[in-house]
């Protein structure tokens, strides 16, 4: 548990380093991520206690959103004042991105399918 | 017997402390995600959202300041950063998925993402959005601390991108399942992916459970994502920009 959350640690430190010291537009946790993926490409996998350790903290992920969330409060004013155009935008746009996602690959992959056979 | 002077000093010690706010935020968390077990977890039902609520309810009705709760739930949004390089985990796991799927999903992830930032952008631009909102709606598909990240760079604000962030990850776990069956999409692939796409994390963990299968596409999804979010929203912004006045 503790080495492998030492190693997740390290994986995003080294991220936050290449981001700041070359100006990358990826946040420092995403290349971290990136990284880590590439090692584990090399090495053939992750130790039983990396893999432990990953899915204790992402079977938590919706934990994490709720500090954040909270942070609703403090644009409240905001919210006030733009509530339909905010509320227009995240409605339509999720909606939208859900059911474009899903038609686009549900036709892709039965065309593949087709064309395997 | 404590007098209520002496209450009201505990009360001050601990409201100044973190240990409060941390607490506070676990029994909340904890509680929503009861009720959403009870309610044999049904999407509205969803526990970043009713967690969020409980919280918000109780700092107002407190008085308490984001910012004196915010010392002591640090400690669980810290763990955001980890958990997004901890995603390289599951991806890895779906390499051979991956690799036989990559075609589609790699066209799809383009269309879903494009899709989520120009609609974003489009629609709260129709409805008089202003700039600084804008801006802070164009990564709200992408997980919390990467979205963050992209609109302090393009010039949003990242605390309202992160609030959008949950809210776009709210709706997106409550309303796919319908949007599903309307399309009459079954393939729980399909119904991971997307979700993770359009609605980051938290589609994640409420893909996790309707089935292993969609919960980890939904990961592999929101992990490409981010990376391709992170790349092409700096890119995107200057066009869309020009392309809307």
């Amino acid at each position: 548990m503790l080495g492998a959350l030492t190693i997740l640690l390290v994986f995003q430190l080294i991220g936050e380093v290449l981001a700041q010291l070359f100006a990358l537009p990826v946040p420092g946790p995403v290349i971290g991520m990136a990284l880590l993926f590439a090692a584990l490409a090399l090495r053939g996998g992750p130790s039983a206690e990396l893999r432990d350790t990953a899915q204790n903290l992402l079977q938590h992920l919706s934990l994490l959103f709720v500090p954040a969330g909270v942070g609703v409060m403090l644009h409240f004013g905001r919210i006030g004042d733009e509530w339909l155009p905010l509320a227009a935008s995240l409605v339509g746009s999720t909606v939208l991105t859900i059911a474009v996602t899903a038609l686009v690959l549900r036709a892709l992959s039965r065309r593949a399918e087709t064309a395997g056979k | 017997m404590r007098t209520t002077a002496q209450l009201a000093e505990i009360w001050v010690y601990l409201s100044a402390s973190p240990l409060l706010g941390l607490t506070v935020t676990l029994l909340a968390y904890q509680g929503a995600y009861w009720l959403y077990k009870r309610a044999n977890f049904h999407p509205l039902a969803n526990p970043v959202l009713l967690a969020v609520v409980a919280l918000v309810l109780l700092l107002a009705l407190t008085g308490t300041p984001y910012p004196t709760y915010f010392d002591g739930a640090q400690f669980v949004h810290f763990l955001l950063g980890p958990a997004t390089v901890a995603l390289a985990i599951p991806l890895y796991t779906q390499l051979p998925k991956l690799r036989a799927m990559a075609g589609p999903l790699l066209a799809a992830l383009v269309v879903g993402s494009l899709t989520a930032t120009v609609s974003a952008v489009a629609i709260g631009r129709l409805f008089g959005a202003s700039e600084a909102s804008l801006l802070s709606l164009a990564p709200k598909s992408v997980t919390t601390p990467i979205a963050m990240g992209i609109a302090e760079r393009i010039g949003g604000l990242p605390s309202l991108t992160a609030v959008l962030v949950i809210t776009t990850g709210i709706l997106g776990a409550v309303s796919a399942r319908f949007i599903y069956q309307a399309l009459g999409i079954a393939d729980h692939a399909v119904r991971g992916f997307a979700i993770g796409v359009a609605s980051h994390g938290i589609g994640t963990a409420r893909a996790f459970q309707v089935s292993e299968q969609a919960g980890a596409f939904s990961g592999l999804a929101m992990g490409l994502n981010a990376l391709l979010t992170a790349l092409l929203v700096p890119l995107l912004i200057p066009m869309l920009q020009r392309w809307l006045g």
